[in-house]
């Protein structure tokens, strides 16, 4: 039989032992990981700009047509800059900012309760001489949240590709965000009016056609991905809006 | 190791072949449903959740087979799903590293093995009473059963769910263009579970054996 004694070893001494392996398996493999996860943020960087790469490729491709990172704070000005592989100003490259972290600190600071001021990365990329700026956005979706990026034309008006994924929508419903059907209806649609007043763009339940809302600021929503849809628009306008000041100052 | 009787003699032969039709795991034992729902609307995740699977419980098997004689009853589920839980860790934490783009696919999945019923179930009814290598043949076994199981559903899932086979186009443009549409209800969990119901059934009619009287 066994006694207390031997089923408090033997368990002892088992969980130590699953530990140890299971934290040096965690520590060989995880450059792997962390490659991985880098390679597939600068995919979506260098998509939503109609760049396509892949994984292995996707560093040298990035340094070839990213020129320059920023970081703006939400009054526009200029918090860091990140050029030819070097930090020139502030202490974060804007590549690092974690968009979760900073739509955390834009909350509180609505709710008057910051510590940190948030703030926003942007990417500026040159391909055949076109300058493009390329903003993420995160938010929420139906089940969990939902990411992409946004490229602009020169102007930082007219959109020039969008990409979107999610952790878990509904398949064939809100997982069509990520298909390219609904990102290429982002293409040419403009975030200001004429008059300059910022718009964002929406996805429109029922259609642009049939809304009051002007094709130059509206996409087709998904049928039957209505809170996806929305969750879409509202990502846009959260994370669009923070970048306002500073493409006014820049005009 | 069994030093009397052959490696593959007919007894370890069966441990391999039974699991595959008349004890399969899911359409017989009608265990591991949920991730069969969940991981088959394309081949690939699918297939690499077999293998995923299979992993866990040949390991797993061996492991509790090689331990059995030091396990405290009192104890032995906790002892299995340590067990369990560590192997599906480090299969988990492997994908992450070299199939990331699959792994996305699988996300909770893949750590969802650890409630597969199958693997505990083969624990608690072989490997706690078997020697390593029969052991490890049952794991083995189950876990191809589970998988054909799900690389069958997969197949058609896909097949009429996005009109692709591993990713690659499969049903001709022109199809599309006289009118034929993807089934959208395919991609949905409901239709895994009718296509394993089919599946049940064709395997029950073809053999009378295995129809259950109530």
């Amino acid at each position: 039989m066994f006694t207390n004694r031997y089923i408090f070893i033997y368990a002892s001494v088992m969980v130590i032992l699953v530990a140890a392996i299971l934290s040096s398996a965690s520590m060989v493999l995880k450059p792997f990981q962390e490659a991985n996860i880098k390679a597939e943020k600068i995919q979506g960087i260098l998509a939503s700009a109609n760049i396509e790469t892949d994984r292995a490729a996707a560093d040298q491709t990035y340094q070839k047509y990213v020129v320059e990172e920023l970081a703006v704070d939400s009054k526009g000005n200029v918090v860091s800059v990140f050029k030819n592989s070097k930090l020139e100003k502030g202490d974060l490259r804007p590549f690092d900012i974690d968009l979760k972290v900073q739509l955390n600190l834009k909350k509180e600071e609505a709710a008057g309760k910051a510590v940190n001021t948030p703030v926003w990365p942007i990417f500026i990329m040159e391909k055949d001489g076109e300058r493009s700026y390329v903003v993420p956005v995160r938010g929420v979706g139906l089940w969990g949240p939902i990411w992409g990026n946004i490229a602009f034309k020169s102007d930082f008006n007219t959109i020039a590709g969008a990409t979107f994924d999610h952790k878990g929508e509904t398949p064939g419903l809100g997982a069509e965000i990520n298909t390219s059907w609904f990102e290429d209806e982002f293409k040419d649609k403009t975030i200001f009016d004429n008059t300059g007043k910022f718009q964002s763009v929406k996805v429109v339940k029922g259609g642009v056609s049939n809304s009051n809302i002007p094709p130059a600021h509206g996409v087709d929503a998904i049928s039957g991905g209505t809170i996806t849809s929305n969750g879409v628009s509202d990502m846009l306008n959260d994370c669009l809006e923070n970048y306002v000041p500073y493409i006014e100052k820049n005009k | 190791m069994s030093n009397k009787e052959p490696l593959f003699s007919a007894k370890n032969r069966r441990l391999l072949t039974t699991p595959l039709s008349k004890e399969n795991p899911i359409t017989i034992q009608v265990l591991g449903i949920c991730s069969a729902l969940a991981v088959t609307v394309k081949l690939e995740p699918a297939f690499v959740m077999a293998i995923s699977v299979m992993a866990v419980l040949a390991f797993g098997n061996v492991i509790i087979s090689l331990l059995r004689k030091t396990i405290a009853p009192r104890i032995r589920i906790i002892v299995q799903l340590v067990v369990i839980a560590a192997l599906v860790i480090l299969v988990d934490q492997v994908l992450k590293a070299f199939v990331y783009d699959v792994s996305k696919q699988l996300s909770v999945f893949v750590g969802l093995i650890i409630t597969n019923c199958i693997i505990m179930g083969r624990f608690e009814a072989f490997a706690m009473s078997n020697k390593a290598w029969p052991s490890f043949l049952d794991g083995i076994g189950n876990a191809a059963g589970y998988g054909i199981i799900l690389i069958v559903v997969a197949f058609f899932r896909e097949l009429f769910g996005s009109g692709t086979i591993w990713g690659f186009k499969v049903i001709p443009e022109v199809f599309y263009e006289i009118g034929y549409k993807d089934n959208g209800l395919m991609i949905l969990p409901p239709m895994a579970l009718i296509v394993v119901g089919i599946i049940i059934w064709v395997q029950r009619s073809r053999d009378k054996e295995l129809i259950e009287e109530n």
